[in-house]
Parts: structure tokens; sequence; C-alpha cells
């Protein structure tokens, strides 16, 4: 068998979900007839009629918020980013409605949405459509952010935040949508809240998620060969951190890398190095090393596309480094 | 009432109505429209003088003037039925929509026993119970809300086949906030969709110090449903008769499916902006002109001279909400304050 595309995987988990509860629905712009963007919810316009794969207008603020308001009365929405970043236009209602009206309405209501598209640098997209989201969101109070990686975990994890009862952000990446696995069978889920630890090692401890997942195994690899034993970690839950499965791995390799595809200055690297200080400062032998996007538009042009997020030689070269310095 | 030139333009407008029926009401109906706006104006002028006494803190926008339009299109609504939207100016569609006035104050006063379980305060009054969908403090933000609420109406009725499915909408906000893309985008969804709502504009001339006509270039808000195809109509504000026979027929067109209706209601707040504003920039003339249209005191007289009710009747219904306002700023004093070990309470859905 030639396995399942981790955009079919996803559709796959919108499909089963909604064909097991009616409040599920999906709203956004080209949801419907045109099956997604990137063909997340292919047919299901045609399974499930136009109420409950509803293509929107162009107002990012005004259906999310709607969205908002049909999840506090009663349905669960998905909500679709054709582009991740064109979200920025509901940062309102992504902000104040989904993650702070359950606290502000003091537990009157609660706002059970998944908010998902693809985002991340893709291929000389330009610097609009190459936006990490994640961390501007990542400040808002109530909501859970979370991003899939592998075909198995964004069939798990779709239908672990549908079921969620809080407000989920759900990011994908551009550049994984064809990946290709074949799927654990019948109907299971990924814990939201759960580190993956891909590679069990002894040596250093790499942190990741999203696509520089992929990048890191390639690092791996080569590390392997060089007698450097990693352990990597796919953060899935972006917020909050498994602290606990990181403070393990710290506890047991002393060293720690987090490889990320956002920007450096105020990334998700920025938070989850300051807790490690906080948690993990004594279990440390050496400063903690954020390997991260540069802090600038991604340039059109390919090379200087590639220049600015992280690279898997990269990754090799710091963690040998922070090996030979021998502490 | 003759309309005077010093007045301006908003004023103006009143004399130019299209006009329409005002809904017809008997006793009982009178006297209930006729306590939900006196427990309106009361309730509010208890929050001023509690405000003045320290009691409660932060921004606080009372509704005083613009009674007739809570009361004319809540009270034509089904309550814990039909769904609420309102503002960061949102008391009084709270009692309209029958959250007791102890669970508001509780609320002002930062309570345990408040609607929000004070965390929200003034601008974010929540009543799941009674169908109210919350107080919205950035302006614009609860319409796209309200929008959703309606949609679940059509979804309930359309995509999961349950024919009793007609609860209906209603919408609140301001004439600043029809400037604002929110407001236009869910025009024109609300329409798309034939959603059950009514976008209930409260035009009070003023957006805290912005005049009206100043800031858009079509100051009759209701002609602007016609770019989407909508019903829009105009009432006077001021005469809660007025504003219900509106509400009915808005009510007819969305629950027959015709969808939604843009009412914009001419009035003024008789007082500044909030409780913190020095109200330097309305002018006397204009304060005078909308005074005399008071539209408790229009209604206290279409009901007695239809002879529909006794003036003492009237009276005994205020002696009766000055004790309901009074009992409830005693039972917002003796509330608990929330507890400091449920600080991080209600953020997730589990707790
Ligand atoms: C997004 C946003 N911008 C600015 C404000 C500040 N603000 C609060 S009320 C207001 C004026 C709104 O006027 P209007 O819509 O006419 O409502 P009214 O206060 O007259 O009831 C402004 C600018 C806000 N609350 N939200
Ligand atoms: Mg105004």
């Amino acid at each position: 068998m030639a396995g399942t595309l981790l955009f079919n995987a996803l559709r796959e988990a919108i499909d089963e979900e909604m064909a097991r509860d009616s409040n599920v629905c999906v709203m956004g712009e080209d949801v419907g007839q045109y099956g997604g963007s990137y063909k997340v919810t292919k047919d299901l316009y045609e399974k499930y009629g136009e109420l409950r794969v509803l293509d929107t207008p162009i107002a990012e603020n005004s259906f999310t918020g709607m969205a908002v308001g049909a999840a506090m009365t009663g349905l669960r929405p998905i909500v679709e980013g054709m582009n991740m970043g064109f979200l920025l236009l509901a940062f309102n209602q992504i902000s104040n409605n989904m993650g702070m009206l359950r606290y502000t309405s003091g537990g009157n209501f609660t706002i059970p949405t998944v908010v998902r598209g693809p985002g991340g640098v893709g291929r000389q997209l330009g610097a609009e459509h190459s936006q990490r989201l994640e961390a501007y969101f990542h400040a808002v109070p109530g909501i859970k952010i979370v991003a899939c990686s592998t075909p198995t975990n964004a069939k798990g994890l779709m239908k672990a935040a549908i079921r969620d009862d809080n407000p989920v952000l759900f990011f994908e990446h551009v550049l994984l949508y064809n990946l290709s696995e074949d799927l654990p069978s019948g109907d299971y889920i990924c814990a939201l809240d759960q580190a993956d630890i891909v590679r069990e090692g002894n040596d250093v401890t790499i942190l990741t998620y999203s696509r520089m997942r992929h990048h890191c195994l390639k690092a791996v690899e080569k590390l392997d060969s060089e007698g450097v034993d990693v352990e990597l970690i796919d953060l899935i839950s972006l917020k909050p951190f498994d602290m606990k499965t990181i403070a393990a791995s710290i506890r047991k390799t002393h060293r720690v890398i987090i490889v990320e595809e956002c920007m450096k200055t105020g990334g998700i690297g920025a938070e989850l190095i300051a807790l490690i200080t906080e948690q993990c400062f004594d279990e440390l032998d050496c400063p903690p090393v954020r390997l991260s996007s540069q802090d600038i538009p991604t340039p059109y042009n390919g090379q200087l596309e590639n220049l600015t997020i992280i690279q898997p030689h990269q990754i090799v070269e710091t963690a040998k480094q922070m090996i030979a310095k021998g502490v | 009432m003759k309309t005077s030139v010093t007045a301006g333009p908003h004023a103006e407008r009143l004399s130019t109505l299209v006009s329409n029926k005002p809904a017809k009401v008997d006793s009982k109906t009178g006297l209930e429209l006729f306590r939900d706006m006196t427990l309106g104006r009361r309730f509010e002028d208890k929050c001023a003088e509690m405000y003045y006494r320290g009691k409660m803190f932060g921004f606080v926008h009372l509704y005083n003037g613009q009674e007739a339009i809570s009361t004319g299109v809540i009270g034509a609504m089904r309550r814990k039925h039909d769904w609420f939207c309102s503002t960061y100016r949102d008391h009084v569609h709270a009692l309209s929509a029958g959250v007791p006035a102890r669970e508001v104050m509780s609320e002002l006063f930062g309570k345990e026993t408040g609607c929000s379980k004070g965390r929200g305060g003034s601008m974010h009054l929540f009543s799941k119970e009674h169908h109210l969908l919350g107080g919205y403090a950035f302006i614009g933000e609860g319409i796209p809300v309200a929008l959703g609420s309606a949609f679940t109406s059509r979804y309930k009725r359309d995509a999961q086949g349950d024919s009793t499915s007609d609860a209906v909408t209603a919408a609140f906000f301001g004439d600043g906030t029809c400037n604002n893309g929110q407001f236009f985008e869910c025009l024109n969804m609300a329409q798309l969709w034939k959603l059950p709502i009514l976008f209930v504009v409260e035009n009070n001339k003023w957006a805290i110090g912005m005049a009206h006509d100043r800031a858009t270039s079509e100051p009759e808000i209701w002609r602007k449903a016609s770019a989407f195809g909508m019903a829009g109509e105009e009432v006077d504000g001021m005469d809660v008769l007025a504003v219900r026979g509106a509400a009915e027929r808005a009510l007819e067109r969305a629950r027959s499916g015709e969808g939604p209706t843009l009412l914009e209601c001419l009035t003024y707040r008789y007082r500044g902006h909030s409780l913190a504003d020095p109200d330097e920039l309305r002018k006397e003339e204009e304060k005078q002109f909308w005074a005399k249209r008071d539209p408790l005191k229009g209604l206290e007289s279409d009901l007695i001279k239809s002879g529909l009710v006794s003036e003492d009747q009237l009276r005994m219904i205020e002696k009766e909400i000055d004790q309901e306002v009074v009992d409830a700023v005693d039972f917002a004093l003796a509330a608990k304050e929330p507890e400091p070990s449920e600080l991080t309470r209600y953020i997730w859905a589990e707790d």
C-alpha cells in the first residue's frame, strides 16, 4: 500500500469526526466546492452539504468570530485559515473571543473550536505567505497550540483537537502535506499535550516541531554516524509545553538545542528556554542553544530563503560543538 | 414636536422619519415595558452613585436615554429562547434579557455572585442561562459572535433537521461601530445566508467625542442595508412602541426565513460616554432637545392617554423598582469576593 498523504490524513480525521458528531462543521475560504486550498476538505461539501462545509466570503475576522458565536451556542466549528498568515486579520477574534471569553464570562461559555491551516515557510512564497503565527499567538491565554508533523500525528491530533472543548490553534506546514505514511487502523487519537520522543539518546536533547522535525532527523542520522547519540523530541504541543517529557530528557542528556522555524525574537524557543532555565538550570552542563530563523521578512530569492531558516548541517555543527566543549 | 435647528441634523432626522407603525400593546404589556425601562434607568442612576462612592471601578458606560431600544427590542423577543449580544454599554441589555439586578450589580462590584463571577466587570456581562452572549469591550467584535449564534439557529434547522429551531439573535451596537469592517462583513454574510438576526444600531450621534456626521459618509445608517439587499428601517429610538413595532416586523421576517434586518434607532445618551468622560463637546441645546424626548416620559404619556394604565400604577412600579435596585446594591455589598485560590479557574473548559 502506498500509504496516506498528510493532507488526506487530516481529511480523514475531519470526515470521521463530522460523521460521528453532527455539531462538527467547517468554515472558511474555499473549503467547500473547491475542497480547500490544500485539499484538506476535498469532497466533504458534497458529502455533508453547504452549511456543514461553509464557503465564506474573504472576511477572516468576521468568520472567525462567527465560529466563536456558533461554538457558544452548541456547534463545534473548524475554521480553516487559507494560509495561517491571513489570520492576522482575525487576531482580534482569536485573542479576545476565542482565548479570553471563557474566562471573562466566568465560565458561562466554552468555545470548542479548531483553527487550522497551512503555516510555515514554503518554497519561495515571499514574506507574507511565510509567516509563523504560532509565535505571534503564543501569549494569548486560553488557547492550545499544536503543530502536526507526520500523517499519523496529523490525523490523531486533528481528531483530538475537534473533540477538545477548548479553542485549539492547529498548525500544518505547507511543505509537509505530501508526506506519506501508513496510518494506524481504527479510531485513534494522539494526546494534544504530549511531546513525541522521536528518537531516544543520551548525549544531547534536541527540541523541535513541525517541518524542522525532518531537518533534525537528517541531522540526527549524520550525528549518529559520527558517534553522537541524540534524543530528538517533537514538541507537538506548543502551548502548553510538555515540560514533564522535556525535563526528563534534560535530566538524562544535560544538554539542549532548540530547533525552530519561527524567528528568534519572541519565538517559541524564547519561551521554552526561559522555562528550561527556570526548571532545569541545575541539570544543564552548558548553556542551551536556539537555532531559529533570522529576524527578517522571509526573502523570495531561494538562496536567501535557505539562509533564513535553519538547515540540517547547522544542527550537526552545533551539536558537535556542544559535545566537543566536553562539559 | 418642532425640531430646533440648533440641535443639528441628527435631531432633525426625527421629523423626517419614514412613518412606521408603532406596536399595539395591552395594559399588561404596557406596564411590563414601563417596568423594564424604569429598571434600566434607575439601575444606571444607582451605578453612577456607586461609582462616585468608590464601589465600582474601571470604565462604566451608562445607558440613560436609550432605554426604549433595549426594552423595545428585547421585550418583543422570547427570553431564554432568542439570543442577545451587547457591547460595553451592556447593563440594561442584561436586565432586559432577564439577568437579575442582583447578578448584574454584583458583577459591577467584582463579586463572585456576579453574572460573570466577578471576572468580567461592567463591559463583560455574560449569562448563558439568559442567552446573553455577552458584553464586548472592543467595538464591533460582538457582531460576528451574534452572527454565529444566528448561524447555529439555521444550522440546527437546515443541517440537523430540527424544525423547532427558530431562535433569533439581536446584536446591539452604536453608530461609531458602523464604520468598522466587521459591521459590513457581517451584514453581507447575514443576508447571503438569510440568517435570523437583527442588527440594532443605537445611533446616539456620538462615538465618545466623534460626532457621527464627521465619521461617516452616509449618516443614515439604515440605508446601508440596501447595499446588501437587506431590509432596513429607521425608527424613533426614544419611542418604545415605535421600536417594538419595528422589532416585531423584523422578528417576523427572521422567523419566517426571510433573513436579517438592519434597524437604526435614533437616540441620545443622557450622560457622558462613560463615567470618566468630562462630556465637554456636546452642546447644551442638543442635550435640551433630547431631554425633552425622554423615552420614559413618552411611554408614560402614551399609556395614560390611551387609558390603558393609571398614574398610580406607574408610581407603584417606580417604588418597587427602587426597592429592587436597593436590594441589588445590598446584595452586592454583602456578597463574597472571588476566592484568590480560584484566580486561574475558567481558563480551560475543564475547570
Ligand atoms: C476596537 C476598538 N477601538 C476603540 C475603542 C474605544 N472606544 C470605545 S467606545 C468608542 C466609541 C463607540 O461609539 P458607538 O459605536 O457610537 O457606541 P456608543 O459608545 O455611542 O454606544 C470607542 C472609540 C474600542 N472600545 N474598541
Ligand atoms: Mg454612539
